[in-house]
């Protein structure tokens, strides 16, 4: 066991020891304090934000899912919504059309008796208004044959007796 | 010195050494074994231990290369570049030195053996020893180096042997190693190594708390992104897990206990670096031990202390036998084991890589075979790569382990049990 003398390290020097001691502690106080606490704190509050952050994209993707549920159903409703309103629009203008049709012949039937109608009085004056005139047209011929016809007294005679003989016979 | 003392040691070295011994005459002490003989058989010719002192050189030893790169000696030495550092001795009775260690005169290039004395201290490989005599000079002094008889020192100094204290250590010369009167508080390898490290953690976790606070909302970048994972492992896998709710407040220690060991087993692996063995040193593994044990102790609740003297549920016949005797002893074996746990590991470490560097030496003869010396390379340095890829695994391990298992404590310390 002789070299064991020489085997310096595991005869704990009181000087090293005590430079462990001071050294060491210095290093927990100092290096604790200013360092590993903060930089404990600094980590807490990392992973405390980065969990809220994931907390908040979970919630976030719950509302969007809900608000596209939601959009889709306004969506749907809206289509429903379009396509009854194209249907109540094509109504109405089926509707028009055919009010307005039916006016058109009514109206133009309308027209078309009061043409007939005007054009019957039309012709009823228009008759009337020959008649007449032929009425004075045959007066005035009347006249003037009776005139030319009366000249002589032969003449008066055989007229009157050629009515006298027509009026005996009708 | 008898067996049972040194029993656990002498268990722990069994291990040690057994992934250690590559070589048959690894252990053995050449230098020892000589200067032995010798003095014991002419130890009435005191000037023969003088005739020897200062021959360092010679047949290459591993065990005393490996022993002296895992120390913890007064200079850094970088490869073998010795730079020097502050003294800072202290014996009672006369008073605090402070001084370089430069005073000593070592070489630049060399094992850290002083050429001259100082203020009744000499350097020997790297290592301050104070002369036990108060006769010797006081200023400095020419010596003739230092020669070791059996587990004794002695210098040189006018051709006569002083004898020479052992290093201050907290073991009082159990372990060997003989009385010391003074304490070393100086600035060593080691505790410069601890406050480069302390240094460069301190900057990293500042930098990376500012980006925390600058870039607040934002990914993390750089240095910040590097260490999160680490820091978030060490709050997910072990601060929570054991400690539930009341983590945030024993987090700063969990983590200056992670870092601050994981940046010693690294640093300790840099290559020319210095290799200091901080956390492979028993004075630095129970300082860290004892501030576990404190912070366990001091946090128990009731319920960890009635579980720990009067075990509910358990007859009282066996408690007061058994269970409170254990449970006592238990107390201060978890601290221990910790201590002993990181110690081994990163000192077996760096013992083997330096075994393997050292089989190049060993195969070329300590440069007298070139052809061996090549053959040593070529086996040592994939061995060695090999082994320095084992141990940044381990750097991280250890440093793990001691934090969970200190975590573990704790959680049982503070656990409010519900009956």
């Amino acid at each position: 066991m002789i070299f064991l003398s020489d085997f310096s390290v595991i005869k704990p020097e009181f000087g090293l020891f005590f430079w462990s001691c001071i050294i060491f502690a210095l290093f927990w106080i100092i290096v604790g304090r200013f360092a590993f606490r903060p930089i404990a704190e600094a980590l807490k509050k990392r992973e405390d934000d980065i969990q809220s952050a994931l907390d908040e994209s979970v919630r976030t993707r719950e509302e969007m899912a809900k608000m596209k549920a939601e959009n889709e159903a306004l969506l749907a409703q809206a289509r429903e919504e379009r396509s009854r309103m194209l249907k109540e629009a094509k109504e109405t203008s089926d509707g028009i059309i055919k009010e307005a049709r039916e006016g058109a012949k009514n109206e133009a039937h309308k027209i078309l008796q009061q043409a007939k109608s005007e054009i019957e009085n039309q012709k009823k004056q228009a008759i009337t208004e020959v008649k007449n005139q032929a009425g004075l047209l045959a007066i005035d011929l009347t006249e003037r044959l009776l005139k030319e016809e009366l000249k002589d007294k032969d003449q008066q005679k055989k007229l009157v007796n050629n009515l006298i003989n027509d009026l005996n016979l009708s | 010195m008898n067996f049972s003392t040194k029993f656990p040691i002498n268990f722990l070295f069994s291990v040690l050494f057994l992934l250690a011994v590559t070589y048959p005459s690894f252990g053995q002490h050449e230098n020892h074994e000589t200067t032995h003989s010798e003095a014991s058989s002419d130890e009435h010719h005191e000037g023969d231990i003088c005739a020897h002192a200062g021959h360092h050189e010679g047949d290459f030893d591993p065990a005393s290369t490996a022993f002296h790169h895992i120390g913890n000696p007064n200079v850094y030495s970088i490869g073998p570049f010795n730079f020097p550092l502050p003294c800072i001795l202290y014996t009672p009775g006369e008073g605090l030195e402070i001084f370089s260690s430069g005073k000593f005169e070592f070489d630049f290039q060399g094992h850290g053996e002083g050429h001259k004395a100082y203020k009744g201290y000499v350097l020997d490989a790297g290592t301050v020893r104070k002369v036990i005599d108060p006769s010797f000079p006081r200023e400095q002094v020419e010596i003739g180096g230092v020669a070791q008889m059996g587990e004794d020192y002695f210098v040189c100094y006018g051709g006569h042997p002083y004898a020479l204290e052992a290093r201050s250590t907290m073991d009082g010369g159990l372990f060997g190693g003989g009385r010391t009167s003074f304490y070393d508080f100086s600035l060593t390898k080691n505790v410069v190594s601890m406050f480069l490290v302390f240094a460069f953690l301190t900057w990293v976790f500042f930098t990376v708390a500012k980006s925390y606070r600058e870039r607040e909302g934002k990914a993390p970048k750089g240095l910040q992104s590097f260490m999160e994972p680490m820091f978030l492992f060490i709050q997910d896998e072990v601060a929570k897990p054991f400690l539930g709710e009341k983590y945030a407040k024993y987090q700063p220690f969990l983590m200056a206990l992670f870092f601050f060991i994981l940046g010693l087993n690294l640093f300790g692996q840099i290559p020319f670096f210095g290799g200091s063995n901080v956390t492979g040193n028993l004075a630095f593994t129970m300082a860290v031990a004892l501030f576990t044990f404190f912070v366990v102790n001091f946090n128990g609740k009731k319920d960890y202390w009635k579980h720990v003297l009067w075990m509910p549920g358990v007859p009282a016949a066996i408690k007061a036998v058994i269970i409170t005797p254990v449970e006592i002893l238990g107390l201060f074996i978890k601290p221990f084991t910790l201590m002993l746990r990181l110690f081994a590991n990163i000192t077996a470490g760096h013992i083997v890589v330096l075994s393997f560097i050292g089989l190049i030496f060993i195969f070329g003869n300590s440069g007298a075979s070139i052809g061996g010396a090549s053959l040593g390379a070529v086996v040592s340095v994939p061995l060695t790569i090999f082994m320095m890829s084992i141990e940044l695994l381990v750097a991280f391990i250890q440093a793990f382990v001691f934090t969970i298992l200190t975590a573990s404590y704790i959680g049982a310390a503070i656990e409010e049990h519900h009956h």
